[in-house]
């Protein structure tokens, strides 16, 4: 029953409230579009990097928007490419060709103006045309659509970057084979937090993943419980994280930035509380941030190979590691 | 289910004193409804089931934009119960998204299109005085009851981190087996093996019944386009069902004694268990809008007083639908890591989907060009369906291509996607489907102006409920999520706004029921006149409690 009522009650209020978009956006955005730079203040390492300020509709959603973030990588740009100026086009044009006829029919052939209905069933040559004109269609689609997956799945060259993403439930912790193999494990900000330091609500984390920008970068995804699903929308990059495998994928960034993402595979209670927060930086800040974390950039000499922590559950609020 | 029969309104049944041969029914309320060998009363009982059904599973989708409406949890740690801790919270929002998806797939769509629509009337449509398993039929239905009862049950057992399954209607594993201890998941899946098994058996019916029953003259290529629909719908049933079934029981085992089918430490892989189901998953997508094209066939010939335009290519187009739709199965998994050269060949084998779909739209649209076109309620909804189903369709192109669905996929693009040809599409045609035969099964006229304001006030809603939804998935929001970032309040509130326009034009539908059981007029044999040629308009409305004692013969040149 009071489930019914608070049902009724909402019917009401949505009724009654005003119907202006700009009413039911939450003062946090507007926190958001003015970047405050703050600097990361939960257990501060020596050399690190001042955590970047994300930018206002970079990588992340803008309010109100309609269509798909900007890319930064440039896998994501073809596909978007491919998205705005050849599915849309042909997905608008046919959807409105089907409503035009629609209207046309109904309107030349109502009973008022035709009351005699034709007896005709078959035109093989109508037939034939509708049948072939979709399928060259569907053509042109399938031949970018084709070089896209190549693309995507060309192998990366010897100088990329390995991140590896393990999903646990309910964070993300992350490994980076190639330099050294320290571990950085980010959980969310609580909402408060994420306030504070002019961040995302419920997209932000309190370790970031730190990648160079104009480097390849190979992401390994695999699961410590149940499946996840690592999912970048700005580098247009989404991998399952399943239990038991290894996955890959690869993209490189173009614009240093701050770019947020989210599990995106059912995986329990806190499914929608897991998100991804990649910081991209200029090699050289990523060289000093992995000096930060005891890593070493690849063909420099491991010193810390031995410190290399087993992989054990961190406690969910657990800070950076090693 | 006592009190559903109870209230099964007295013009449903049919009429006992105005046939000749009521010798035979004159049977208690008992042995009638519960013991039921009669087509048309397990079909009604059907629709009954997914009427309750339905008003189950949309008032959880109510409840989930309740939620979402604004950003932030408002309401769902207070319907877990006082003290529940914000875990519980969120399990049990996967609870919903579970059973509003489980609900309106099982309970919903499918026993209303195939166990009420079909059982209804392929008998009539193909002259025969029952179904070929009249028994079997019964079992059918009444292996749905207790199927729902373990489905909605399940939501008082433990499910992992709260009460209920929040393993989401897909059910994977390894969230499913070691993810989700406690017996409500486990209760789930005997639900679905029930489901299951209820299916089998109506699709067993049916093939039987379509191969065997038909009356003389009516050749395979002279049925009625929704029996065919039914006839495919079946065989898909029939050949994709028992895939989910070896599934969930794998899932049982792993649960309950200790296999590892899904469990990569004991050498199995989480990996199969998405195979299995989506072999079974994407048939069932058919399954749920075959029917509903055969449907919207008929009320577009009926109400354009034209036969159907392409009767062969609209026959073998949803023959070609069902093939190629045991063949596309991991677009599903688009994302789960499958190598280039399966991803490229599931993209190509998606797209060409897209030609029969398309076969059949223009069809419809021929079919209509030429005629004498009047927009009753029934013409109105499945020239709704033509468009919606269009909307839906060109985004499932888009998400065939496995490269772009990288960015959509389980984004709120797809939810968008699958409710513009299920919410949209399914529903739309079952609604076309509920008027059109409202008259032939009741024996009563529903308010002609409530059905026109019920469509328009419906259309208008679940466009604004779901149109936002493909920016909220092109934006980057994921689904399954009880909360999401501030940037996307916007289109949540319009979504749930929408939703609210839904709920109030599904009363117009109520009233309009109602409406149609205590003032309706009594309905004529053939309430569409001429345009309507198949053989339900023959009979009286209702019609008698066995028809065809004497089976019709099909002349040459009709009935299509």
């Amino acid at each position: 029953m009071k489930t019914i009522l608070k049902t009724g009650l909402f019917a009401v209020g949505l009724v009654l409230a005003p119907v202006t978009m700009a009413q039911p956006v939450t003062p946090a955005v507007t926190e958001t579009n003015a970047p405050v730079v703050v600097a990361q203040p939960a257990t501060p390492v020596v050399g690190a990097p001042v955590a970047m300020a994300p930018v206002a509709g970079v990588g992340q959603p803008v309010p109100g928007g309609i269509g798909i973030q900007g890319q930064v990588t440039p896998n994501g740009r073809d596909a978007l490419w491919m998205h705005n100026a050849l599915l849309m086009p042909i997905i608008v044009f046919i959807s409105a060709f089907v409503l035009i006829l629609l209207f046309w029919a109904s309107f030349r052939y109502r009973k008022a103006a035709n009351p005699v209905a034709s007896k005709t069933s078959h035109n093989t040559a109508i037939e034939i045309a509708w049948t072939l004109i979709p399928v060259l269609i569907l053509v042109v689609i399938s031949v970018p659509s084709i070089s896209l997956l190549a693309a995507q799945y060309k192998p990366v060259g010897k100088d990329a970057i390995t991140l590896k993403a393990i999903g646990n439930q309910w964070y993300w912790s992350y490994e980076y084979p190639d330099n050294g193999g320290f571990e950085v494990t980010a959980n969310m900000l609580p909402d408060a937090e994420a306030k504070k330091r002019g961040e995302p609500r419920l997209l932000a984390t309190d370790n970031r993943v730190v990648l160079p920008v104009g480097v390849q970068i190979r992401l390994l995804t695999t699961s410590n419980d149940v499946i996840h699903a690592w999912a970048l929308p700005a580098f247009w990059t989404q991998m399952d994280a399943v239990p038991g495998r290894i996955n890959e994928a690869s993209f490189t960034i173009e614009k240093p930035g701050v770019y947020y993402g989210q599990c995106n595979q059912i995986c329990g209670a806190r499914h929608g509380y897991m998100p991804i927060t990649v910081e991209a930086v200029s090699k050289e800040a990523f060289a000093a941030w992995v000096a930060s974390k005891g890593g070493t950039m690849k063909g420099e000499k491991p010193v810390v190979a031995a410190a290399v922590t087993p992989v054990v559950s961190p406690a969910p609020v657990a800070a950076t590691k090693s | 289910m006592t009190d559903i029969a109870i209230n099964t309104p007295n013009a449903f049944q049919a009429d006992a004193h105005s046939h000749h041969h009521d010798a035979d029914h004159q049977m208690g309320f008992f042995t009638r409804w519960f013991l039921s060998t009669n087509h048309k009363d397990i079909g009604t009982l059907y629709l009954i089931f997914a009427i309750i059904a339905g008003i189950i599973g949309g008032a959880i989708s109510g409840l989930m934009r309740l939620e979402l409406a604004e950003p932030g949890i408002q309401y769902l740690q207070g319907w877990v119960g006082s003290g529940a801790s914000l875990d519980e919270a969120y399990h049990l929002w996967n609870v919903l998204i579970t059973a509003h998806g489980l609900i309106m797939v099982f309970f919903m769509v499918m026993p209303a299109m195939i166990g009420g629509f079909g059982n209804w009337f392929v008998p009539i449509m193909i002259g025969a005085p029952d179904m070929a398993f009249p028994r079997m039929n019964n079992i059918s239905f009444w292996l749905l009851v207790p199927s729902f009862i373990l489905l909605l049950g399940s939501t008082f057992f433990s499910g992992g981190t709260g009460n209920g399954a929040g393993v989401g209607w897909t059910v994977y594993a390894p969230l499913s087996t070691t993810g989700s201890p406690g017996p409500a998941v486990d209760m789930a899946i005997l639900s679905l093996h029930l489901a299951g098994a209820s299916s089998i058996l109506g699709a067993v019916n049916f093939i039987t019944t379509i191969f065997n029953m038909r009356a003389p003259g009516m050749t395979l290529h002279k049925m009625p386009l929704f029996v065919w629909s039914i006839l495919v719908t079946a065989f898909l049933l029939l050949l994709s069902l028992p895939v989910l079934a070896a599934a969930i029981t794998m899932l049982l085992t792993d649960r309950n004694f200790g296999t590892t089918f899904f469990d990569p430490a004991g050498g199995g892989d989480p990996l199969l268990y998405q195979h299995l189901f989506w072999f079974f998953g994407h048939p069932e997508v058919y399954i749920m809008i075959l029917p509903g094209f055969g449907m919207v066939s008929q009320i577009i010939s009926t109400f354009s007083k034209k036969p159907v335009f392409g009767y062969l290519g609209m026959a073998y187009a949803m023959v070609a639908i069902g093939v190629v739709g045991f063949v596309v199965w991991a677009h599903h998994m688009f994302t789960s890591g499958l190598g280039v050269n399966v991803k490229m060949y599931f993209t190509a084998a998606t797209m060409v989907i897209a030609v029969p779909t398309g076969i059949k739209i223009f069809s419809w649209i021929a079919t209509m060009w030429g005629g004498s076109l009047s927009f009753k309620t029934p013409m109105m909804w499945a020239l709704g369906f033509i468009f919606m189903f269009t909307v839906g369709g060109v985004t499932g192109v888009v998400l065939a291509n496995g490269g772009i669905d990288t960015y959509m996929h389980n984004s709120y693009y797809v939810v968008a996607h699958f409710h513009y040809v299920l919410s949209l599409g399914a529903v739309f045609s079952l609604f076309a489907g509920f008027y059109y035969w409202f008259p032939k099964m009741s024996g009563r006229m529903y308010n002609e102006a409530l059905g026109q304001i019920h469509f328009w006030t419906f259309f208008v809603g679940v466009n604004i409920l779901f149109f936002p939804m493909h920016f909220l998935g092109l934006q980057g929001m994921q689904r399954r999520i009880p909360d999401y970032t501030d940037a996307l309040s916007q289109w949540n509130y319009v979504a749930s706004v929408g939703y609210v326009i839904m709920a109030a034009s599904m009363a117009i539908f109520f009233v309009n029921l109602a409406w149609a059981f205590l003032a309706g007029r009594k309905a004529a044999d053939s309430p569409w006149g001429e345009g309507a040629t198949t053989l339900e308009w023959t009979l009286s409305s209702p019609p008698p409690y066995h028809q065809f004692e004497t089976l019709p013969v099909i002349e040459d040149d009709k009935r299509h």
